[in-house]
């Protein structure tokens, strides 16, 4: 396809313009889409249930219900479900604040807002431990009130708000930015109350889209690895995650056993995000 | 209509205080400890052998990942954008895919398909090429993790913008690679950077992913993440913190690289 001349310029035979909405490179494109697709995300993933087919029952059942096992789903998902909450909560405040509100420095505190996806992980695994722990910043002044935080399941649901953090902020903020604020100047005018007006105009616009933060968040949570290993304390049976119990099962070589719980986890990562979906239809206006 | 003044700035107390205890307190914890024993410390714990081999390896991780998944995402876009087939949604499905999966299953499924008990391990082996436990396994991983993010940063750009320009040139006679390189680039360039700093930011961080091919082999097999956990697990926490801070400055750039490409991409919609 190099540079074609048009035809009429260059006196040769007339060629016809292709019809309008067919451009090149459908072919090119979609094969290209389709191999990537295919060796980076397809064939690999498709190697797990490979896998969890070459398992016997027995093995399956025994690493997926193992009392470890289940502890380690019980704290992921529980914490996850924990964080996610917290973020729904702030995160509506926030995405509140910066859109109806005029104040210094909201620029910055809305570039902030986007730091848990830019700092890595590790990174932030090991900033929450040092300000949680007996000695840090935060945790000195937890820790004589009987609060732990570092190395113990409050941990877990610390580094999952961290992570989680940004998901609400970002899905409830266009919904504000959009909802016309003359239709809540329009409920005031007609005599409702601002709570009124909160419960009746405002809610039902922006419940959907902190539905979609929220399992955004827990979602990430629920899979999150780095940040979590190092404020945890990693103890099998109480504060050991999902997630690290795949890697210690892998460093064992339990291939099969590191398959079964990952399948687990998916699973219920499938089935929470399809209810949280059934609720959002369920919500919307 | 307004919120009454004691209500506002009582919401916005709390929008600080939460943010700053989660977003602002561990960014300066980790330059306060990076430098709690001083600045010959810290320049000696970044510029100490395995420090540098770990950001080596971190750059050529990137230096690979990001271009391939630009080259995907811009003919995903392209498709996506300029055709109409049945299952489009589906396939926008699968290439958000890696999004939900969780970064130690994203490792998992390369040590099942490539390791040495693997599906294609034997195989590898059998003609010497190492891939769990080494640099190209690390690539790989990292592309998973990152796979999406083009896409999604460019695809709503080319949508938005839509295809009149392109079937123009097509009518004035227009190859395919010259309506792409002199109408389409130019016109969501915005937008691939964007994703690239985005998705450069998850490459050079990515933690859990890479620690699980990685086999955690020093001076080799070790990014800067990996680099700041061993220095950490050996209680060196002054030199964990002072490659982490390597990694902090690279999120803050990241934070404003974003930001201002964001007022560029609002000034021209």
């Amino acid at each position: 396809m190099g540079a074609a001349i048009p035809a009429a310029s260059a006196g040769g035979p007339l060629r016809l313009p292709r019809a309008l909405g067919s451009l090149p490179g459908f072919g090119l494109s979609m094969g290209i889409t389709i191999s990537c697709l295919s060796l980076i995300v397809l064939i690999p993933l498709s190697g797990l249930v490979w896998k969890t087919a070459s398992l016997g029952a027995t093995e399956l059942a025994h690493a997926v219900l193992s009392p470890r096992a289940l502890a380690a789903y019980r704290l992921s998902f529980g914490a996850a479900l924990i964080a996610g909450s917290v973020n729904v909560v702030f995160g509506l405040i926030l995405a509140w604040v910066l859109t109806r509100y005029d104040f210094p420095g909201r620029q910055i505190v809305d570039a902030a807002i986007d730091l848990p996806f830019a700092l890595p992980t590790a990174v932030a695994g090991i900033a929450l431990t040092t300000l949680y722990v007996e000695q840090g910043w935060l945790g000195r002044f937890l820790e004589p009130h009987g609060i732990k935080v570092a190395f113990a399941p409050a941990g877990v649901a610390v580094a999952m708000i961290f992570v989680g953090l940004p998901f609400v902020i970002r899905t409830v903020q266009p919904v504000l930015l959009d909802l016309d604020v003359h239709m809540e100047e329009a409920a005031a005018t007609l005599g409702a109350s601002r709570l009124y007006t909160l419960r009746k105009v405002i809610v039902p616009a922006v419940l959907p889209a902190a539905l979609t933060g929220f399992a955004l968040a827990f979602a990430r949570a629920v899979g999150e690895y780095g940040s979590v290993v190092f404020i945890s304390g990693n103890m099998p049976g109480r504060t050991e995650i999902a997630p690290l119990l795949i890697v210690t099962k892998l460093e064992q070589f339990d291939y099969g056993g590191a398959t079964a719980v990952a399948l687990v986890m998916l699973v219920l990562s499938f089935v929470m995000l399809l209810v949280v979906n059934l609720l959002q239809s369920s919500v919307r206006p | 209509m307004t919120d009454p003044r004691p209500l506002r700035w009582l919401l916005i107390a709390i929008a600080l205080a939460f943010l700053t205890l989660f977003v602002g307190l561990p960014v300066i914890a980790v330059f306060v400890e990076a430098f709690r024993k001083g600045a010959p410390a810290y320049w000696q714990a970044i510029s100490d052998p395995e420090t540098i081999s770990a950001i080596r390896l971190t750059l050529l991780t990137a230096a690979i990942s990001v271009p391939i998944n630009v080259a995907f995402g811009v003919a995903a876009c392209w498709l996506i954008a300029k055709y109409r087939f049945p299952g489009k949604g589906i396939l926008l499905t699968l290439i958000d895919l890696p999004f939900s999966v969780s970064p130690v299953i994203a490792g998992l499924i390369f040590v099942l398909l490539l390791g040495a008990r693997g599906v294609f391990g034997p195989w590898f082996e059998a003609h010497d090429v190492h891939v769990i436990f080494a640099v190209p396994g690390i690539v790989l991983a990292t592309t998973f993790v990152t796979f999406p993010f083009v896409v999604r940063e460019v695809l709503p750009i080319m949508q938005e913008l839509g295809n009149d320009e392109e079937e123009q040139a097509l009518t004035l006679g227009a190859g395919g690679w010259q309506i792409l390189f002199r109408i389409t680039l130019p016109k969501v360039r915005w937008g691939i950077l964007y994703g690239v700093i985005l998705c450069n930011a998850r490459a050079m961080g990515e933690f859990g992913a890479v620690s699980v091919v990685s086999g955690h082999i020093r001076g080799r097999t070790n990014t800067i993440p990996l680099q700041v956990e061993i220095l950490y697990n050996e209680y060196n926490l002054s030199g964990a913190f002072a490659v982490a801070s390597i990694l902090t400055i690279l999120a803050l750039f990241t934070l404003v690289g974003k930001k201002l490409i964001e007022s560029r991409i609002k000034m021209r919609a």
